[in-house]
């Protein structure tokens, strides 16, 4: 810009005000082109009425120019004259250009010199700039302070940000902060103060210097010297002996007020408040003469006293004793003199003190003060509420509390006499308050719940007078279903335990590959049949009791296997649909209890008396043995009710006679049938799927449940992670006294009676070298230094990998 | 104590090789090992020149912090002493997991405290395992010479007189085959014959505290959690007294009890009846907290799982039942004989469960798994099973009492220790804390010798066998302090540090089901009883139906309301639209 303009001064002056070009550029690299640019344009116009081709160069030049730029402001040309100039279109010449203040005297060529000097002088003017800016707007300004003072506070903060960070995360926080830790000192730090001092103790000391016992030297830093030092003993027990002489004389003084406070006696207390007037008057003599400003003071207070006791309606006769005295006063002289001497002092009191040359200086200073002073609250007049701005709903109480605002305002027990009530009254007003909380918050409370009622029942309705039908016909059909299912259940059963016995009649023709691997235990079984053993040592017993099945496992003869043939058939056209999966989960009996047992030697055999009553308990037993397999057999059959009494039943939902014959004897169709049975997801295998010999309870335990967590709290974010931390018992009986200490350390610790002050600035800088307040707990035996030296290790060890 | 028996058998038969206590600085760890046997051979050889090795030790180790030693010598052995990874092993709980992600990190705070909290308590737990110095004792026969030919006099003559003491005979051949119990801390001894006879003793100082006669049948006597209380199963009811011989309670609640079994932790009194109750009674508040009917006839087998506190009950029909106080069916039900079920122990970590059954068998179960471990054959059969604190098992056939080592792990061919009685037995029980197994049968009570059955070291906070009346006080206060209550018997007791999975729905269930009602239930209408035949079962049914319609009513109109308002919000929102649209023209007023 300005070497744009230094040009134009040197080269035209004169043709300036003929032609001049607006030339706006902001930024500073655009500066040259633009110099560039101007010069054409000036040529341009220098060359008025000049040949169309320049001119449209110059329009393609400044077409160009405006392609690369930015936001430029089109630079126009006067075509027409008009005096009012479109804003859009058509820009006045030289509208927005800065006319130089030498511009202004170019025309004056008459007398060059006073020009040159006067040249100089505005360039001067032009160089110093001491012209102002013109002020910012306030919002602006206020702006701009506001983002000012923003930056500065964030950063004051931002730098209590790791304090906060450290004291949220420490484990343990210990009030007041700077405390000196108690408790037992470390070995160096006892021994190193210690000296040896009688000549046993310096033998010792001998003895265990040549042995080189390892010891250290002191680690006591200067500052801890100087705290040891501050705590003397002997200072602490005179500060000792100087409280408790201090306590002691409250307590006789106390005592004494108590006493003398009990004193009935009218005249006593008369008596006595003469002579404390007396004595204050003399005081105040005295104070006159030595302190004036603090007499002065004194005097207020007294003023002060006179107008509250002008104000009540003290010693106007109007008491109970005061009338009292009034009837009395007929017929008794001391009964007239108390009135009289009373009067008296309403007289006193009620007299108005004339200062002219104090209330002259108000009235002046009332005239100096402007006039927003009576806005606010300048207590002026503290004691008077009428003169104050406000006016509030409880005049009385608002008195009391003015009397209480001012600090010189009035005797002790004026403020002991009041207090309790204002206290009491703001009471009330908080009950009242909180009464009224507490009830809007019942009331909003009810109103929820009535909302959230009807928004609730509303669908519970539509369903139940939509379901009711169904599912009581569904109820009905389910139960006749579920008794057919029952007996297809029991029917079944009992043909798939049957067919467990005879199946390896059967098996072994039809499945030849499969019968050759072992008859007798089913490989199609549980895998845990598999990892008890299959290589069953059979013993005697064994035989005994499995006798019927070891001759079955044999190559079966023809007529037994046609026979069970003959059986099978029509039990497999009857139930061919479930009769697969039946197979496929029925169990062997033979297979429950197949453990094999070790034959233990005893040293003596029992006594023959046993013997003969072993004789008995024998054959019981082989009773017993033989009844066995029905055990077994029993023992399966409950497994196998538990298990059908936890799935699911299907429902049946087919109504006979809709949309086809009903009647006697009539079934609904097949495909109806299908239709409308809806089949339920089968429950999760049960646990004891694979023990063969084992029933698990599948209710769930709600008594524990209700001692469980049901929810993962906030930092967990699966109850894995939650499960993990308290997977190790806190207990006593489970941990040493110190692990329990420390683990079960409370998160805040506080000193009994101490004050706890904020944290400051101190504490900061201090916080910003080291960690200051977190207190790590669980490394245990190790001193502050170690921990910082273990951490430093980690670091280091970080860094390794 | 247990390990006194051990201490003079060393002359008579030759231990197990005993390890020499380990001092701390003797390093186990294997990467230790090296640097330990260097450290000595410095120190043998060039005594004042250390290790470089030691010397970085010595500059990281914690005692070594400000540098400068006064003696002029560095410290041996310095930081905290190792701690051996076995007994690390022991005080293990559970496993550690992974870490969460960096930008968690307050959980990570969270998980990293608790880690290092057990952690600490771990390595405390192990290190403080030093103050637990008294091993187990044990038997150990000459070349071919079998442990159970062993008699119990040899026993007795070979160790000191204390130990020698405990191993005597009462003969009381009058009331019949007697039950016993001892205490928890095996200081005491209460005896309960067939016929009547029950006494309680001091058995280690022979000090008789009370012998009566309750001229009943006794089925079983159990002490309750002090030696001040026992409870007596007798012919109709059960009866509490105290040590003198008094009689405290007679509860009726619990008639035909057959066998008892007290869970200390809970003050409960579990007892299974011939009528096949199975009830529980806390004998802190004197209330029956569970009666369950099991339906398997008359329970006359019965052991608790010291574990979780699960009763176990055998049957007639070869299974064995687990119960807890909170559920009505059988939590497990196994079928572990193929006869009737005559015993069943189950030991101290709730691990195995052996049983005996009618069909001469005796089964070790792992009931974790509910799986067989190992299966044996006893030509008599076995009865009476007990198991002691450190693992051995008590089987007696008629009059023979068998003690087991170790039934579980091998197989066993032979029995450790045997012994026969004047008569049948009736009853055995491990005295906790000694070694010593006490079977009452049909001519008496015998205590006998059974080296290494017994804890050595006892928790004196827990179970003191020394402790004096004013630690008992003080111990039965903290122990109702520390009662657990009854519902959380489960199976797993790790089961309360779980997180529930439960859904909603199973959570509301559990809540009906406690509280008996639903609170979330909406009340059912019924109508007010009306005279001068306006209560007709029309008039009523039509004014149930009126209430329902005018429910449904309430319904219907908030439905249309909402409707309603849907519509107009809809239309003005159109009329704005057009009326932006199509602005409307000075000669629109012309138009029809």
């Amino acid at each position: 810009m300005a070497k744009s303009k230094t040009t134009r001064k040197k080269g035209k002056v004169t043709k300036m005000t003929s032609a001049t070009v607006v030339v706006q550029g902001t930024e500073d690299d655009e500066e040259e082109l633009h110099q560039a640019l101007t010069e054409d344009v000036i040529s341009a116009s220098e060359d008025e009425g000049g040949s169309d081709d320049e001119r449209k160069h110059c329009r393609l030049l400044e077409a160009i120019s405006s392609l690369g730029g930015k936001t430029r402001k089109k630079l126009t040309e006067r075509s027409e004259a008009s005096i009012q100039v479109s804003e859009f279109t058509v820009n006045a010449e030289g509208e927005g250009d800065k006319i130089n203040l030498s511009d202004l005297i170019g025309t004056l060529d008459k007398a060059p010199t006073a020009l040159t000097a006067t040249k100089k002088q505005l360039k001067n003017l032009e160089h110093n700039h001491t012209a102002l800016d013109t002020p910012l707007t306030r919002k602006e300004t206020e702006q701009i302070q506001r983002v000012v003072a923003f930056e500065k506070t964030s950063k004051e903060v931002s730098r209590w940000q790791s304090v906060v960070v450290q004291n949220q995360k420490a484990e343990q926080l210990v009030f007041p902060l700077n405390q000196e830790p108690s408790g037992p000192k470390r070995m160096e730090h006892v021994v190193s103060g210690w000296k040896a001092q009688t000549p046993l103790e310096q033998e010792i000391f001998n003895l265990l210097h040549v042995n080189q016992q390892p010891l250290h030297n002191p680690v006591l830093t200067q500052n801890e010297e100087a705290t040891m030092k501050a705590m003397s003993l002997e200072e602490a027990k005179i500060r000792r002996a100087e409280l408790q002489k201090v306590r002691a004389l409250q307590s006789y003084y106390e005592a004494k007020a108590r006493r003398e406070k009990k004193i009935k006696s009218k005249t006593y207390h008369r008596v006595q408040k003469k002579v404390m007037r007396k004595e204050y008057l003399k005081r105040f003599d005295e104070m006159v003469k030595t302190d004036p400003a603090a007499a002065l003071e004194e005097l207020k207070k007294m003023e002060l006293s006179r107008m509250k006791e002008r104000m009540s309606l003290k010693h106007q006769n109007s008491g109970k004793w005061a009338r009292s005295k009034a009837i009395m006063a007929k017929y008794d002289d001391g009964a007239r003199k108390a009135m009289q001497q009373q009067l008296e002092v309403n007289k006193d009191l009620t007299m108005k003190l004339v200062i002219p040359t104090n209330e002259e200086d108000e009235d002046e200073v009332a005239e100096a003060l402007p006039d927003f002073v009576n806005d606010a609250e300048p207590i002026l007049d503290p004691i008077n509420p009428w003169m104050r701005g406000k006016l509030s709903t409880e005049p009385a109480a608002q008195e009391e509390s003015n009397c209480l605002v001012p600090p010189a305002a009035g005797p002790g027990d004026v403020k002991a006499g009041d207090g309790p009530d204002l206290l009491r009254e703001e009471e009330e007003q908080v009950e009242e308050t909180e009464e009224e909380a507490i009830l809007r918050g019942f009331e909003e409370r009810r109103k929820l719940r009535r909302a959230k009622d009807a928004v609730e029942v509303a669908p519970v309705v539509m369903e139940e007078s939509e379901e009711m039908p169904t599912g009581k016909k569904a109820e009905m059909v389910t139960i006749e279903s579920s008794d057919d299912d029952d007996e297809v259940v029991e029917i079944s059963e009992f043909t798939s335990l049957y067919r467990g016995l005879v199946k390896d009649h059967v098996e072994p023709p039809v499945e030849p590959p499969r019968a050759g691997a072992d008859p007798c235990v089913s490989q199609g079984e549980g895998p845990a049949l598999l990892e008890e053993g299959l290589v069953r040592v059979r013993t005697l017993e064994d035989m005994e009791l499995l006798g019927q099945d070891v001759s079955a496992c044999e190559p079966a003869p023809q007529t037994t296997q046609t026979l069970s043939t003959e059986q099978t058939e029509p039990q497999s056209a009857t139930k061919q649909a479930d009769g697969k999966r039946k197979r496929k989960k029925m169990i062997d009996p033979n297979e429950v209890l197949t453990k094999e047992a070790k034959v233990i030697k005893v040293p003596f055999a029992p006594t023959a008396v046993e013997d003969v009553e072993d004789t008995d308990e024998q054959r019981f037993i082989i009773k017993e043995a033989f009844a066995g397999d029905d055990v077994i057999s029993d023992f399966l059959k409950d497994k196998k009710k538990q298990e059908s009494a936890g799935m699911p039943k299907v429902v049946d939902l087919t109504l006979p006679g809709w949309g086809e014959w009903g009647g006697g004897g009539l079934q609904p169709s097949r495909s109806k049938r299908k239709r409308f049975r809806i089949k339920v997801a089968p429950p999760p295998p049960r646990k004891d799927q694979k023990l063969l010999n084992v029933i698990l309870s599948e209710k769930r335990n709600s008594s524990v449940a209700a001692h469980q967590v049901s929810q993962v709290m906030f930092p967990f974010t699966n109850p894995a992670q939650f499960e993990r931390t308290i997977r190790a018992p806190v207990g006593h009986t489970w941990n040493t006294g110190n692990a329990v200490q420390k683990i079960t350390a409370p998160k805040i610790v506080t000193q009994l009676g101490a004050i706890i002050e904020p944290i400051s600035r101190e504490e900061l800088v201090k916080g910003e070298n080291q960690a200051v307040t977190g207190k790590s707990n669980l490394r245990s035996d190790q001193g502050p230094q170690q921990k910082r030296r273990s951490q430093q290790k980690k670091k280091h060890k970080h860094k390794k990998n | 104590m247990a390990a006194s028996g051990e201490t003079s058998l060393e002359n008579t038969h030759v231990g197990k090789k005993k390890r020499l206590p380990k001092r701390y600085w003797e390093v186990t760890d294997e990467e230790g090992k090296t640097d330990g046997k260097k450290q000595k051979e410095d120190h043998v050889q060039t005594p004042k020149l250390t290790d470089p090795k030691i010397k970085q030790k010595n500059t990281r180790g914690p005692r070594t912090g400000g540098g400068n030693v006064i003696s002029g010598k560095s410290d041996q052995f310095p930081g905290s002493a190792p701690i051996p990874n076995e007994k690390l092993k022991k005080f293990k709980r559970g496993e550690k997991g992974k870490l969460p992600p960096r930008p968690h990190h307050k959980l990570r705070d969270a998980v990293v405290r608790s880690e290092a909290a057990t952690e600490l308590a771990q390595k405390q737990n192990a290190r403080y395992d030093l103050l637990l110095p008294e091993d187990a004792g044990f038997l150990e026969g000459d070349e071919d010479e079998d442990t159970c030919t062993i008699s119990q006099d040899d026993i007795a003559d070979a160790v000191d007189i204390t130990s020698g003491a405990k191993y005597f005979n009462l003969v009381l051949s009058q009331f019949g085959p007697y039950r016993l119990d001892y205490s928890k801390n095996g200081r005491h001894l209460l005896l309960g014959g067939r016929r009547g006879h029950v006494t309680c003793l001091d058995w280690q100082s022979k000090q008789l505290m009370c012998e009566m006669n309750v001229m009943e049948t006794v089925n079983d006597v159990k002490w309750l959690h002090t030696e001040a209380m026992f409870a007596v199963a007798q012919k109709k009811w059960l009866y509490i007294y105290d040590n003198r011989g008094i009689e405290l309670h007679c509860i009726r609640k619990f008639n035909d009890v057959l066998r008892m079994q007290f869970l200390p932790y809970h003050f409960l009194l579990a007892t299974a009846s011939a009528t096949g109750f199975l009830q529980y009674l806390d004998v802190s508040v004197g209330q029956e907290v569970a009666a369950v009917c099991t339906k398997a006839g008359r329970l006359d087998v019965m052991a608790q799982n010291p574990h979780n506190a699960i009763i176990h009950l055998g049957h007639a029909n070869g299974t064995v039942t687990l119960w807890s106080p909170n559920q009505k069916e059988p939590l497990v039900k196994m079928l572990c004989h193929s006869g009737g079920v005559r015993s069943v122990a189950v030991d101290k970590t709730g691990t195995y469960m052996v049983t005996s059954g009618m069909d001469k068998k005796l089964k070790v179960y792992d009931i974790r798994s509910y799986k067989p471990l190992q299966s044996y054959f006893l030509p008599a059969g076995a009865s009476c099973l007990a198991l002691s604190q450190r693992g051995l098992l008590s089987a007696a056939t008629g009059d023979v009492v068998q003690v087991y080592r170790d039934v579980w792990s091998s197989p066993v061919t032979k029995p450790y220790m045997a012994h026969r009685t004047k008569g049948t037995v009736w009853g055995a029980h491990f005295c906790p804390f000694e070694d010593v197994l006490g079977v009452g049968h049909a001519e008496g009570f015998t205590s006998m010798i059974v080296p290494g059955a017994g804890e050595p070291n006892f928790d004196g906070l827990d179970a003191n066998p020394y402790r004096s009346s004013k630690q008992r006080q003080e111990w039965e206060v903290k122990a109702l302090l520390d009662k657990i209550q009854p519902e959380l018997i489960c199976l797993d007791p790790g089961q309360l540090s779980q997180v529930d999975h439960s859904t909603w729905e199973q959570r509301h269930q559990d809540k009906v089901q406690a509280l008996g009602f639903d609170p979330l239930a909406k009340e059912k209408f019924t109508p007010r009883l009306k005279t001068k035949g306006r209560s007709s079962s029309g008039k009523v049914e039509k004014r149930k139906k009126q209430v329902a319609h005018e429910d449904q009513r309430d319904v219907i109109r908030q439905t249309v309301e909402d409707r309603m308002k849907i519509e107009k919000e809809r239309k003005e929102k159109e009329n704005k639209e057009a009326a932006v649209a199509g602005q409307k023209s000075a000669l629109d007023r012309f138009r029809k």
